[in-house]
């Protein structure tokens, strides 16, 4: 199997960590995996996005093209994206931050209120976390216990708090049925 | 998953250095290699290194050639406009005999170009950038774990043969996270540096580090010493990577990034049964002519496709390799664009319809 | 019988390739009086320049490197990285030191590069055939101001020493001159200063020494530093610019 993750936002929005997590479990799971980040003044409280290759097979070009599953937490990105994804792919999408219906109809749309669901747990910087827990259930990726697994070696110990928090917010996208 | 780690190119390669002995670092910021100075900044004084943010590139590689001549392992690390002004330095450091690392983070050119990943200073690495008879070794990785192992051989090959190395990147493998696994490096093998500026301690005589040779017939002497030098490391440190080239009629050619995104076209030209195989020259030079041969020992009909992020600086080597024993092709994109692996498929398709 | 006068060690038993009256002998002959007198030449690096003093890695019996023209500083800089414990110094000329290396100087003196930096001044370039310098007077002919150096075509020549002085990186810089006994004696003893300011960690020496040029200023060795004293030293003024150690003494 080979999972082709896009995962884009805000700058800011922990983009970049969410793919971590996906490559970082991937990785822990004796997978071939790979993390590409856009780099440069996109960087610069633009759009951010990243490219995260998990397969059973060495991966060729890290640069997704047709990506079989898209993490979108704003609008302009689940209007770059939604048209790159294969069909039957799926799109997570934060519901708050992204209003309009897919265009598609060859594709599975997951809308996860991400950003609310976080406020409200009073933690409004790990809206991210809650689509990597919704992204993993639904795509099959890898079990629940072996994505909590990945996080908890990839939040530094020092940090204990961080890490519940963490995994809190994935329990709560995992479970959200929309 | 071992001892396996995800990191990103640029960190990676770092550390991959200061595992390889390498305790000094002199550098100038410049996008896209920056993380490895930083990693370098926050490393080294906890090691008893040095890291020196130097005031120019210029200084930078001279600094580099002052303490590579007293001995130490040592890297500089910039991007495409940044290696431009080290040229000098890096001439000098080759016509003394200076071994060193220099990392090229390669963004699209000329001038101050853009900051997207590139190829196009293959000419510049591998045909002499710098003034006067002399080359550089230079390496290139296509994978993170690639970056890794290249940098502890590069500060190997550097002590072994007296030469600086090159290593060259680009954007994209700077800035990817895959996992790597760091092993133990073995120094035990090289040669003594007694030739190095360590002071005498009255003991022996005076070393000098130098590339002056005032008399035309000295510096023959060297220069051709030197190129004894460059014929054994064309002998013993070709590097490549081949699949599939046996029975293949279309042999793709491409290096580091886009030599990946060739495997993909690859793979999806396969599906559509067409014979397609590759050659990824791990060494630029020492060019690896061996492959080309191996791909040419059936004396059958083939075309070899030069992949590359420029507008065509391998293919020459390329043509050199074939000697018009077989069609060279070359597709390319520049300025920073990445190819998709359809638009190099549609190349191959377009060559394959045109044979039939 | 006794020998009262020899050869320093440190100075190589081979011909210098200097002009006749060129002042270089007498800076390489203090340097390598210092060397010797601070039993240092086992543990001292050299790094050597591009213009007249390029071959200065011939003369000195210690290790030595060659840098490429300008780059001294950045060299030596590397070498003292390396080995913080042995004795680093460069010879260098004013093209070097001030026009090409201008950036290399400035920031291995801000830096406090703890290394020993020895500049001959004698306002022009020698090794190319008398070209305008950095610290060339204006009013001054060269074969490329061959009207005299004009302030409005050619800019205004640089004093090194009161520029570097208004950083807080080095620990000591000294004008000097070689034209007398006693002006020797004092070069000397500044050298040794610069030297023994390394060893001791203090930072960055530079010592100028305003020099002569014969050949290329098409005088007598006599001449050349009466011609030196009337026009480089007003312009030029001996001195001490900085010493941390003054300061402490207040």
């Amino acid at each position: 199997m080979t999972f082709e993750t896009i995962f884009a936002g805000f700058g800011g929005q922990g983009i970049l960590f969410a793919g971590k997590s996906i490559a970082y479990a991937g990785m822990i799971e004796n997978k071939n995996v790979s993390h590409l980040p856009s780099y440069g003044p996109e960087m610069r409280g633009g759009t951010c996005n990243c490219h995260v290759i998990v397969s059973d097979e060495p991966v060729a070009s890290p640069i997704i093209v047709e990506p079989t599953a898209l993490v979108a937490m704003n609008a302009p990105s689940f209007d770059k994206f939604e048209g790159q994804l294969v069909p039957g792919g799926k799109a997570i999408i934060d519901s708050t931050l992204i209003s309009r219906d897919a265009e598609r109809t060859d594709i599975d749309v997951y809308k996860v209120p991400a950003t609310d669901m976080a406020n409200k747990m009073g933690l409004p910087k790990l809206a991210n976390m809650i689509l990597v827990g919704k992204l993993v259930k639904e795509t099959g990726m890898f079990t629940f216990e072996e994505l909590k697994g990945a996080v908890t070696k990839l939040v530094p110990a020092s940090k204990p708090e961080l890490l519940e928090n963490n995994l809190k917010t994935l329990e709560a996208g995992y479970n959200y049925e929309g | 998953m071992g001892n396996k780690v995800l990191m990103k190119g640029n960190e990676a390669l770092a550390e991959a250095a200061i595992r390889a002995g390498c305790k000094h670092f002199f550098g100038y910021p410049i996008t896209p290699q920056t993380e490895v100075s930083a990693y370098m900044a926050k490393k080294m004084p906890k090691i008893g290194g040095v890291f020196l943010q130097a005031e120019s590139e210029v200084a930078a590689i001279n600094m580099v050639y002052g303490a590579g001549g007293a001995g130490a392992r040592v890297m500089t690390s910039s991007s495409s406009p940044g290696i431009s002004l080290k040229q000098e330095g890096i001439s000098y450091i080759a016509g003394a005999d200076v071994p060193c690392v220099i990392i090229n983070i390669v963004r699209g050119g000329p001038g101050l170009g853009g900051i997207q990943p590139a190829q196009s200073d293959y000419y510049q690495a591998v045909k002499g950038g710098g003034h006067g008879d002399y080359h550089l070794v230079v390496l290139a990785p296509s994978s993170i774990q690639e970056m890794v192992d290249l940098t502890a051989d590069a500060f190997d090959i550097g002590d072994k043969y007296r030469c600086p190395v090159m290593i060259m990147g680009d954007g994209m493998l700077g800035q990817m996270m895959e996992p790597v696994e760091f092993k133990d490096t073995d120094t035990a093998s090289l040669p003594e540096k007694d030739w190095a500026t360590t002071g005498t301690d009255m003991k022996r005589k005076k070393n000098i580090i130098n590339s002056l040779f005032i008399e035309p017939k000295d510096l023959e002497d060297l220069v051709l010493a030197r190129q004894k030098k460059y014929d054994e490391i064309e002998a013993n440190e070709v590097r490549y990577e081949t699949e599939d080239i046996e029975d293949a009629d279309i042999i793709l050619v491409a290096y580091g990034t886009t030599a990946r995104i060739a495997k993909t076209a690859m793979s999806k030209a396969k599906a559509k049964g067409l014979k397609v195989g590759i050659i990824r020259p791990i060494t630029l030079w020492p060019f690896p002519y061996e492959a080309f041969e191996k791909a040419l020992a059936d004396g059958k009909k083939k075309t070899f496709l030069a992949v590359e992020m420029s507008m065509g600086q391998m293919v020459d080597d390329v043509k050199i390799a074939v000697n018009g024993r077989a069609d060279v092709d070359f597709f390319g994109r520049t300025g920073g664009i990445v190819p998709t692996p359809n638009e190099i498929l549609n190349k191959i398709e377009e060559i394959a319809g045109g044979d039939k | 019988m006794e020998k009262v006068f020899t050869r320093p060690h440190a100075l190589t038993d081979v011909p210098l390739h200097y002009c006749p009256g060129c002042p270089h002998g007498i800076v390489h002959r203090l340097v390598a009086e210092v060397i010797d007198e601070l039993g240092i030449e086992g543990s001292t690096i050299g790094v050597a320049p591009v213009g007249c003093s390029v071959f200065a890695y011939n003369y000195f019996e210690c290790d030595m490197q060659e840098a490429a023209h300008g780059r001294a500083p950045a060299v030596a800089t590397g070498i003292k990285r390396v080995h913080p414990d042995k004795v680093v110094f460069t010879y260098q000329g004013d093209g070097d030191l001030a026009a090409i290396g201008t950036a290399e100087t400035v920031h291995a003196a801000a830096r406090g590069e703890n290394i020993t930096t020895i500049f001959i001044n004698n306002a022009i370039y020698g090794m190319t055939g008398g070209q305008m310098a950095p610290t060339t007077l204006l009013g001054q002919v060269t074969q490329t101001t061959p009207y005299g150096r004009d302030q409005g075509r050619n800019g205004n020549p640089i004093r090194v020493s009161e520029m570097l002085a208004t950083l807080d990186g080095p620990s000591y810089i000294e004008r000097v001159t070689v034209d007398t006994i006693p002006h020797i004696k004092a070069a000397k003893k500044a050298i040794k200063k610069a030297f023994e300011n390394q060893i001791a960690g203090k930072g960055f020496s530079l010592i100028e020494v305003v020099s002569t040029c014969p050949t290329n200023w098409g005088m007598s060795p006599t001449e050349a530093f009466d011609w030196m004293r009337d026009n480089m030293l007003p312009h030029y003024p001996l001195g001490v610019y900085k010493d941390i150690d003054a300061k402490e003494e207040k």
